[in-house]
């Protein structure tokens, strides 16, 4: 008996999968929208006030969702990246590409809203612990690969080149997940993990999944705004290009 | 194998081989990725000498105390095991508490005393309402009375 299969690589050229990410595009977008609302509705208003830092922690419903899409993302452009290199397939260089701007803005984010965290709590806007030191070496490791795409004309190397610094940065995402346990940092411990119960209330939980979902949900939309315009950009003289100009 | 196998296999080797650079890396510079010194850290004379280093610890609950001037502040680091006194001149971070995280950064004087130059909060990662706290705190000392009246802790000293 012959199972019936996906035919996955039936997505893997660039004029395939610029119709399919303008169908998937509303649909992320608005649902992130939805997550969104209701997670920051959720976390600033229906959220009980923390026993220890009064209101200050609610800066966790945009701190630790971003700080999550900020590794995770990067995790997805290098695998990308590696399949673009195993594949040598366009499109996955260009998912690649057009992830790397948002994983730095949620890095950024997670940074600037921890500085706004750690004053009225630690007492200071930044320290050079393990955690945000290897934060802040994600950000630099983000516009390094932009920078390196931006800088070679070839596209195909370019895209190479990018591809290995992006797969060779990955080691700095179990570092920044696991530093709060390898080394005595100031930044505290995860709150939520695999292992144990989480150490918050419910309420406050459940608005941190919805951000965090909206996040991702917004990270996908993006993305696939972006990838369309790089399609766009980089197929510019194909024929098909040109009769959706038209059209 | 096909040639495409065979890029995924030098993929995955070089990430394995990276990983473990990165291990080995990480393990040699241990000691400068620690952000704190424990008091038994400190004790035991792995903290850096002559220089300015921090330590880290819980504020021994009693021990925090303040000079007429209102602003130099005396307290005991702790962590549960050896204990330093830390001396400060300045402003406490809001959540600077008796039985909570702090890390001091500064030096170790001749006499043992750990004189701070910068005092930060550290606060853990267990959110919850004043409520719910409240109620742990209650369930805490219930547990600690009964196991108290069950078994007579011999070594027990304190409060």
């Amino acid at each position: 008996m012959k199972m019936e299969r996906i035919n996955w690589f039936q997505w893997s050229s660039p004029q395939a999968l610029y119709p399919l990410a303008g169908k998937l595009i509303p649909w992320f977008a608005w649902w992130s929208a939805v997550c969104i609302t209701a997670g920051l509705y959720m976390g600033l208003l229906v959220a009980p006030t923390d026993f220890q830092q009064g209101d200050s922690y609610r800066i966790i419903f945009v701190h630790v969702p971003a700080a999550w899409m900020s590794m995770f993302l990067y995790v997805v452009m290098a695998g990308w990246a590696a399949v673009g290199l195993g594949l040598k397939a366009r499109p996955s260089f260009m998912m690649a590409q057009a992830i790397a701007p948002t994983g730095a803005l949620f890095t950024f984010l997670a940074l600037f809203t921890g500085a706004f965290w750690g004053k009225p709590t630690w007492g200071a806007w930044w320290v050079w612990d393990a955690r945000l030191t290897s934060e802040l070496i994600l950000l630099f490791q983000y516009a390094g690969v932009m920078l390196l795409h931006a800088s070679i004309d070839d596209l195909r190397r370019a895209d190479r080149a990018s591809a290995v610094l992006a797969l060779v940065g990955v080691v700095n995402v179990p570092i920044i997940y696991f530093s709060v346990r390898w080394w005595n940092t100031l930044h505290q411990g995860a709150s939520i993990s695999m292992t144990a119960a989480p150490k918050m209330a419910a309420t406050m939980l459940a608005a941190m999944g919805i951000m965090a979902l909206g996040f991702w949900l917004y990270s996908a939309a993006v993305t696939l705004m972006r990838v369309r315009s790089i399609i766009l950009e980089r197929e510019r003289h194909a024929s098909w290009v040109q009769m959706e100009r038209v059209s | 194998m096909t040639p495409r196998h065979k890029r995924f296999a030098m993929i995955g080797l070089g990430l394995v081989a990276l990983g473990i650079a990165a291990a080995l890396v990480l393990n040699a510079f241990n000691s400068n990725l620690v952000f704190f010194f424990t008091p038994t850290q400190i004790a035991n004379g792995e903290a850096p000498k002559g220089r300015s280093f921090r330590i880290g610890g819980l504020v021994e609950a009693g021990t925090l105390t303040r000079e007429g001037d209102g602003l130099t502040v005396h307290f005991i680091v702790t962590d549960t095991v050896k204990r330093i006194p830390v001396t400060y001149k300045g402003i406490l971070p809001d959540l600077f508490k008796e039985g909570k995280g702090a890390v001091a950064q500064g030096q170790l004087s001749t006499d043992g005393t750990f004189i701070a130059s910068e005092v930060l909060a550290k606060h853990d990662e267990n959110y919850m309402p004043p409520e719910a706290a409240e109620a742990i705190e209650k369930a805490k000392k219930a547990g600690a009375q009964s196991s108290n009246t069950l078994t007579p802790a011999p070594g027990r000293t304190g409060p």
